[in-house]
């Protein structure tokens, strides 16, 4: 035992939240994803039919998709089935995707970053010239590759997610990993004889909690936008699962007679991505100390 | 600074050998049988060995990769499985049109974000600032395949002014060109807008004010040319995000660039092809990453290459 001071575990400036509540910008995009939050969870009871049911009175006599109003105050898709309701339960799978996606890929990026900047030498080598490595790696065009060959269950969709979007996350810690390593506390710790994984756990990784939550909530958007671009491919989420993307997919073949089919799920997609980046963009003014003071 | 480049240069020789490496590992331990996409299903046992030694894909990954390495250095990417012709002409056929979709791309986001930016800049903290700050926040969210979507709807079916899809005249190009160039004039407005922000605090726009230059004159000669070049420097960053783009953009609107290339090669689980395009992607991107290292001494003689 050291017999040091716990380190707070937190080093978010204090206030943020409150600063945070101040930014206009901000406050519309909790707003969102609040609204979106609450889509998810009462899906059941706020919508108007099981999001899979195919209705009789759903087409018209020719077949095709029913306009927003009536009975369907969405319209309905191609099967007869209610829009509404599907872009509801839709929007569990954008945001299972996007907490379980972005946190597996939040963990590997910090993790990399957290160990390659500690330890330096030919571990820290290894693993930032492999970072380096995945940035030359067109993503979109490796997630839509890897989600083809695997039968994607959201599960797969969610791993494929991960393994692309945790570089930037890593460059970011391991950049503040290397500065943290080299000031004077954490020489002390380790004078005082301090284990490595104590150094890490109590004394770097608190410092870098701003970090996280910043990269945290502006990857969720990018995992939505490459989770709804998988799926309006064909390759991510796959029907019956609804899913905001495979929405689109299913019915873009109806887009120039009934484009609500395409562009209500579509502006589902953009005002959750939106939330997520407002959010993080403000966090990032707040928790940021260089950042204070500017607008 | 030649000692730099040659470090670079081996650096990016290393870095595309291993984006090579982990493709091809990847195509490899992965349960994706292109045998089974070229024999068809009726094809007996016997024809699908065939295929597979014909193919050389009975033999070890080492083998295996060792000749695709060999073939590379080589200028040889393969021959496509399913369309029968070698990789680097199917490639070469559609990198034009990639090319010029690309160059579209930037002059749409280099028109929108910085003019964006600018007035960001010079209104700053008012209504406008803050509109078009939230205009580029609603660019950077918004899917490449809705936009396209939206694009086609409001300009090629409801007004027509734009073809549904296609390839061939200016007309063509303008609809996806502007899909992949209002994404990134999202994060150029942005940049541009600090960038500027920064120069009309420095001391010699201060001294360009006292001595009693006009307004007009002091932001387009003095500020804007400073401000403007490092931004301008990022367009080799963009290649990355152009190269996720065009596999979006190419397929909606039926464009016949390499990214249209890859989503054929994909579906059929084209090894070749999928190869051939993550390669050349990557070292769209490697290149891109240099050419702005590259530049950045010239913008900011401060700035020197080590």
């Amino acid at each position: 035992m050291s017999g040091t001071v716990l380190a707070p575990m937190s080093a978010a400036p204090r206030g943020a939240s409150a600063r945070l509540m101040r930014r206009p910008l901000a406050l519309i995009g909790i707003a969102l994803i609040a609204l979106v939050v609450a889509g998810a969870v009462l899906a059941p009871w706020l919508a108007p039919y099981p999001p899979e049911a195919q209705h009789f009175d759903g087409l018209t006599i020719e077949g095709a998709p029913l306009p927003p109003g009536g009975a369907y105050p969405l319209g309905t898709d191609l099967l007869g089935r209610d829009l509404l309701s599907r872009i509801l339960y839709g929007a569990r799978t954008s945001l299972v995707i996007g907490v379980v996606a972005n946190g597996m890929a939040l963990t590997i990026g910090t993790l990399v970053g957290l160990v390659a900047g500690y330890f330096r030498g030919w571990i820290g080598a290894v693993l930032m010239r492999f970072t380096d490595l995945m940035m030359a790696f067109p993503a979109l065009l490796l997630a839509i590759t890897l989600a083809a060959i695997f039968t994607p269950s959201l599960w797969i969709v969610a791993m494929v997610i991960a393994l692309v979007n945790w570089v930037q996350t890593a460059r970011v810690i391991y950049t503040e990993t290397t500065a943290l390593a080299a000031r004077e506390f954490i020489a002390a710790e380790r004078a005082l004889g301090a284990g490595t994984g104590r150094i890490l756990w109590h004394h770097i990784l608190p410092h870098l909690v701003p970090t996280i939550i910043v990269w945290g909530t502006l990857g969720i958007s990018t995992t939505v936008l490459l989770e709804a671009t998988l799926s309006y491919l064909g390759v991510g989420v796959q029907p019956p699962t609804p899913s905001w993307g495979n929405i689109i997919f299913e019915n873009q073949t109806y887009f120039q007679s009934a484009p609500w089919l395409v562009f209500l799920p579509g502006a589902a997609i953009l005002l959750l991505a939106l939330a997520f980046n407002l959010v993080g963009d403000a966090l990032r003014d707040v928790l940021d100390p260089t950042q204070r003071g500017q607008d | 600074m030649a000692a730099y480049l040659v470090r670079r240069l081996i650096q990016s020789a290393l870095i595309l050998l291993g984006v090579s490496f982990i493709t091809f590992l990847l195509l490899f331990v992965l349960p994706a049988d292109p045998v089974r996409q070229i024999a068809g299903r009726s094809a007996t046992p016997q024809t699908v060995a065939n295929i597979r030694e014909q193919l050389g894909l009975d033999q070890p990954f080492v083998v295996q990769y060792a000749r695709y390495l060999g073939g590379l250095v080589q200028g040889d990417l393969g021959r496509s499985y399913l369309q029968k012709t070698e990789v680097a002409t199917l490639i070469a056929a559609r990198l034009p049109a990639t090319l010029l979709l690309m160059a579209g791309a930037i002059l749409c986001e280099l028109v929108l974000g910085l003019t964006m930016g600018v007035i960001a800049a010079l209104r700053r903290g008012r209504i406008a600032d803050q509109a078009l700050m939230m205009t580029s926040f609603i660019a950077v969210s918004a899917p490449q395949f809705v936009v396209s979507l939206l694009l086609l709807y409001v300009f090629a079916v409801r007004l027509g002014w734009f073809p549904i899809g296609g390839y061939g005249t200016f007309a063509h190009l303008v609809l996806p060109a502007l899909t992949l160039g209002i994404l990134g004039s999202g994060w150029y407005s942005r940049m541009m807008r600090s960038a500027m922000i920064d120069v009309l605090r420095t001391d010699y726009i201060r001294t360009a004010r006292a001595k009693g230059l006009g307004r007009a004159r002091v932001i387009l000669r003095h500020a804007l040319p400073n401000a403007v070049l490092p931004v301008i420097a990022m367009i080799g960053i963009d290649i990355g995000i152009f190269m996720g783009g065009i596999v979006v953009v190419e397929s909606v609107f039926g464009w016949p660039g390499i990214g249209q290339l890859a989503w054929q090669g994909i579906q059929r689980i084209d090894i070749p092809i999928i190869m051939g395009v993550t390669l050349v992607s990557a070292c769209a991107i490697v290149i891109g990453n240099l050419l702005a290292d590259l530049v950045t001494p010239f913008i900011d003689p401060r700035i020197r290459l080590r």
